[in-house]
């Protein structure tokens, strides 16, 4: 089985603030990682490759220095990582980015399952899995919590739901994006971690590409950010301390007319 | 395409260099320098930038011609037949818009043994309902929901569209806008028309809330939008409010999916809908073991409230997945949001920090919850939860 995982390299959500007086955002210390759903499209491509074998082939689009997020991958155990880089990629929206990343998948060759997380922790858009399905013109399922089974070509999978989960079968090649629940993924293996340093990481370029240049990057892409700002700050409230009796007496006195509110939807 | 600095302009003052997430600008002999192979064209800097000195040029191949395309469209996401709410709140927004610009609202909805629900979406502000009711949308499938409302865009050309970022909702537009070649902006929580160039001015939180950016569709049409549920008001409903039904016949071919929906099991641990949920009350490591959960499913059932929990009681496998709330469980906007024992890690911050009200009760007074808390309780839970429980049954009765 040949499946290929697509990730990102994100920061660290949590580091990502912006300074209040100049507006702008702070960006010292911002630690990059592999985007925390990615995570489980890897464990699950491992594990699926060590029950039906085959090749796992992880790709990421992004600055040259992505590559330390294709090294984490290989440490896992994913057996080939692609780079796809160029200036003219820089300033995609998930409409170009999708299309880059089909056409990198075009020239891969054949596979039988792509992989993704359910969204990345930066954009949280959840746009680029589906747009390589359109692109590549092959069924999705996204998130995606369990892969029930996969034989002749066809696969059966849980889709969660905001009030349960769907059951749904897929011919394969399928795109699939993965929520948390589907695995638990693992660390990277000793012998994995030596193999990802001196691995080689398979280069492209949009020259390497049958792609039109007119829908990349920026010039390429429908959207455009025109303002970034800092949402307004939360202020901290009212702390009440001491007997639980009074404490909470003086909270439902406070919080009544809301819950009210809330429970009729007024 | 192309990022400069305009050297005249520039005053070296390194307000660019802190904004860049890339890392991409340094300041030599009092000029920016932008590093081409760090930028990712963002455009931090542009905001950033008090002298305008930094510009990002932009060359747009054919554009497509804009003035074709009129009207406010909104999808009405419903399962067997029962509109989601954020349809409603859509309608709201979506009449709003439609208003601004001086044109028509108009819902599409896609079903089977469709009844009376055109008139639902009608008296909520719809001027037309587009109506496909065929067998195969009994359930969402998304092949064939994506090839009809392409199908529809193509034909009626509205200049908006915009769905719920539901489950249903991302996983359809997300197609939808690819097959157009037209921009789409995720998970919106607020909408403006630009007067000037009649834009739809879409914004939304970015790196988990931390961030609100601006987006726009400038050349592409339609303009489509998923707005996050809870955010935006529900439309009012209008009784016996008039409209116009168009019943729309597609191609057999339309309607084929290479996916095929079996079952659906619902989630019988919810027994309110967390995202649905106007009060939540979610429990997370201070509980310290599972069985105290019933702690939160009792102040939760006093309430009408759903059950939420943080990555660690999930985690410590003290409650199933569907009740994680933050980065990578789901995101919830309620009304009321209490926290119970639960620190308030950023990654679970990010997932419920856009409610109305936060609630924290809390052993810890420097608990990272406190400090963006509405109120706070500083004790033990224990304590606290049992006695806030009675007292709402008694207010509430």
């Amino acid at each position: 089985m040949n499946i290929i995982v697509c990730i990102k390299q994100v920061p660290e959500t949590g580091d990502v603030k912006i300074n209040p007086q100049t507006n702008t955002l702070i960006r010292e210390g911002v630690k990059s990682i592999i985007n925390p759903f990615d995570m489980y499209a890897i464990e699950e491509s491992i594990r699926l490759k060590e029950k039906f074998g085959g090749k796992v082939t992880v790709i990421t689009m992004g600055p040259p220095q992505a590559d330390i997020a294709l090294r984490e991958a290989l440490s896992l155990g994913v057996d080939e990582a692609v780079l796809v880089t160029d200036r003219a990629f820089a300033g995609s929206d998930t409409w170009a980015t999708s299309y880059i990343l089909s056409c990198v998948i075009k020239k891969l060759g054949i596979f039988d399952l792509i992989i993704c997380g359910k969204q990345a922790s930066d954009g949280d858009t959840a746009q680029v899995g589906p747009g390589i399905s359109v692109h590549l013109d092959i069924p999705q399922v996204t998130f995606v919590k369990k892969i029930e089974k996969i034989e002749d070509g066809i696969c059966q999978v849980e889709r969660l739901t905001e009030d349960g989960f769907e059951i749904i079968k897929s011919s394969l090649p399928v795109v699939l994006t993965v929520v948390k629940e589907i695995n638990e993924p693992r660390l990277p293996s000793l012998r994995n971690m030596m193999r990802s340093k001196s691995a080689v990481i398979k280069k492209i370029t949009a020259h390497d590409l049958d792609i039109d240049k007119a829908k990349i990057g920026l010039d390429g892409s429908p959207t455009q950010v025109v303002h970034i700002f800092s949402p307004p700050p939360r202020q901290k409230g009212l702390v009440f301390e001491g007997d639980a009796g009074d404490v909470t007496e003086k909270l439902v006195n406070l919080l009544k007319d809301a819950v009210l509110q809330a429970k009729t939807g007024k | 395409m192309s990022i400069k600095v305009i050297k005249d302009k520039c005053t070296g003052c390194k307000l660019c260099v802190n904004s860049c997430p890339k890392s991409a600008i340094t300041v030599v002999e009092k000029r920016a320098v932008i590093d081409l192979e760090k930028c990712n064209l963002c455009g931090a800097c542009l905001d950033a930038c008090k002298f305008q000195a930094i510009i990002i040029e932009k060359t747009q191949a054919d554009a497509k011609n804009l003035k074709d395309y009129r009207g406010v469209w909104v999808f009405a996401e419903n399962k067997n037949g029962k509109i989601a709410p954020v349809v409603f709140e859509l309608l709201n927004e979506g009449r709003r818009l439609a208003d601004t610009l001086g044109v028509e609202l108009s819902a599409v909805l896609l079903g089977h043994h469709l009844t009376h629900q055109h008139q639902e979406l009608i008296e909520r502000g719809a001027d037309f309902v587009y109506l496909v009711d065929e067998p195969i949308f009994s359930g969402f499938i998304d092949e064939a929901y994506s090839n009809a409302l392409t199908h529809l865009i193509d034909k009626y050309k509205p200049e908006i569209v915009l769905a719920g970022a539901t489950t249903i909702g991302r996983s359809l537009i997300s197609r939808v806008a690819v097959k157009l070649y037209t921009g789409l902006t995720a998970d919106c929580t607020s909408f403006e028309i630009d007067k000037d160039s009649r834009c739809l001015l879409q914004t939304r939180p970015a790196f988990g809330g931390n961030i609100m950016a601006t987006i726009i569709t400038k050349n592409h049409r339609p303009q489509m939008a998923t707005a996050r549920h809870k955010v935006m008001k529900e439309a009012p409903i209008q009784k016996d409010r008039k409209g116009k039904v168009i019943k729309e016949h597609l191609n057999g071919s339309l309607l084929t999916s290479r996916t095929t929906l079996l079952d659906f099991i619902s989630d019988l641990s919810q027994k309110v809908n967390l995202t649905e949920a106007d009060i939540i009350v979610s429990g997370g490591r201070g509980l310290g073991a599972p069985e105290n959960f019933n702690l939160i499913e009792n102040l939760a059932k006093s309430l009408g409230a759903a059950v939420g929990a943080s990555r660690a009681a999930v985690d410590a496998g003290w409650i199933s997945y569907s009740h994680q709330v933050g980065q990578t469980g789901r995101t919830v906007c309620p009304k009321i949001y209490i926290a119970c024992g639960i620190s308030g890690q950023i990654q679970h911050l990010v997932g419920m920090q856009s409610s109305d009200i936060i609630i924290a009760i809390n052993k810890d007074a420097n608990a990272p919850i406190i400090q963006l808390a509405t109120y706070s309780i500083i004790g033990d839970l224990f304590e606290v939860i049992p006695m806030l429980t009675k007292k709402f049954e008694q207010v509430l009765k």
